[in-house]
């Protein structure tokens, strides 16, 4: 069953993807581009998913547990720190380049079009750069230099079952 | 923009929201794609096959909106091969090191009022925005 619903959770998402106009790249540089003719199509994509995201997590946030899986999987971390705020900008300037984030890009894929594909195939490697980092070995538990000593930590180690009691 | 446009938005984002709701309720995960495209290069015992099948669940319905409207896919910017190349090792390294992209933070993270997530969200905004200006009108002398 959880294949199934990964499966169809998945396959759900492309089509609202495709639907909210977020796999033509065109559409995000427009968003951004608040000195030129701006598109505001994700921030009704975005009202939307959040809207109906947040009424949904209202009520799963009191269950115990998932219907088909033992405890949920969320960010349990606080520290808004250097890693956090740097990571949104080096993401936020390929952004803007590419036109692309990870969801769009990866659904974008199937079209064959040689910007997606290229695309996709960088932002692998950039995923799997990370991994060769200190920062992404996932034995290394250690904060960025200018945080030693706070408690921060990669956020793969960080996911935590709410339920854990 | 025309009332069908925003229509499609919203429902195209009302579908988002309904798919990251029901992955969270059934199997109690986080539909976060760049968290997701990691846990699948970097494999955890028992939580990989439901990533492969997310990421094919997400090619598949790509099919299935290339099948109705190839449009969909239009690219319709240019940038240079190196710039955009860069651009993907950005998005790729930077969702990693923030822990998280548009759908982890701005969808999921905003919806349960993650402070992390509004930062993140804000910051790469504001970066992105940033770029398109220096891109297309500072470096473009529009």
């Amino acid at each position: 069953m959880r294949t199934a619903v990964a499966f169809g959770t998945g396959l759900v998402f492309a089509l609202g993807l495709g639907l909210g106009g977020m796999t033509q790249p065109a559409r995000i540089i427009g968003f951004l581009d608040v000195a030129g003719v701006w598109d505001p199509t994700l921030v009704f994509v975005l009202a939307g998913a959040v809207g109906s995201h947040m009424l949904a997590w209202l009520w799963i946030r009191r269950r115990r547990n998932p219907v088909f899986a033992y405890g949920f999987q969320i960010p349990r971390e606080r520290l808004i720190d250097t890693r956090l705020v740097l990571g949104a900008v080096l993401f936020g300037v390929g952004w803007g380049i590419g036109g692309y984030c990870p969801g769009p890009a990866v659904t974008s894929v199937v079209s064959g079009q040689p910007v997606a594909l290229a695309f996709v195939g960088a932002m692998l490697a950039g995923v799997a750069l990370f991994d060769l980092t200190p920062l992404g070995s996932p034995r290394v538990r250690s904060p960025l230099p200018a945080e030693a000593g706070t408690a921060a930590r990669p956020a793969d180690e960080a996911l935590s079952a709410l339920t854990d009691a | 923009m025309t009332g069908a446009t925003i229509a499609s938005a919203l429902l195209g984002g009302l579908l988002i929201g309904l798919s990251s709701s029901a992955l969270l309720l059934f199997n109690g995960r986080i539909a976060g794609i760049s968290g997701i495209l990691g846990g699948v290069l970097r494999p955890m015992a028992g939580e990989w096959s439901w990533r492969i099948w997310f990421v094919a669940g997400l090619l598949a319905g790509g099919l299935v909106v290339y099948a109705v409207a190839p449009g969909a896919f239009a690219v319709a910017v240019h940038r240079s091969w190196p710039l955009l190349l860069a651009g993907g090792v950005l998005v790729g390294f930077g969702a990693r090191l923030g822990s998280g992209c548009t759908s982890g933070h701005g969808v999921c993270g905003l919806s349960r009022w993650s402070a992390r997530s509004w930062v993140a969200t804000a910051v790469f905004t504001a970066a992105g925005g940033v770029t398109v200006f220096v891109l297309d009108h500072v470096l473009a002398g529009g």
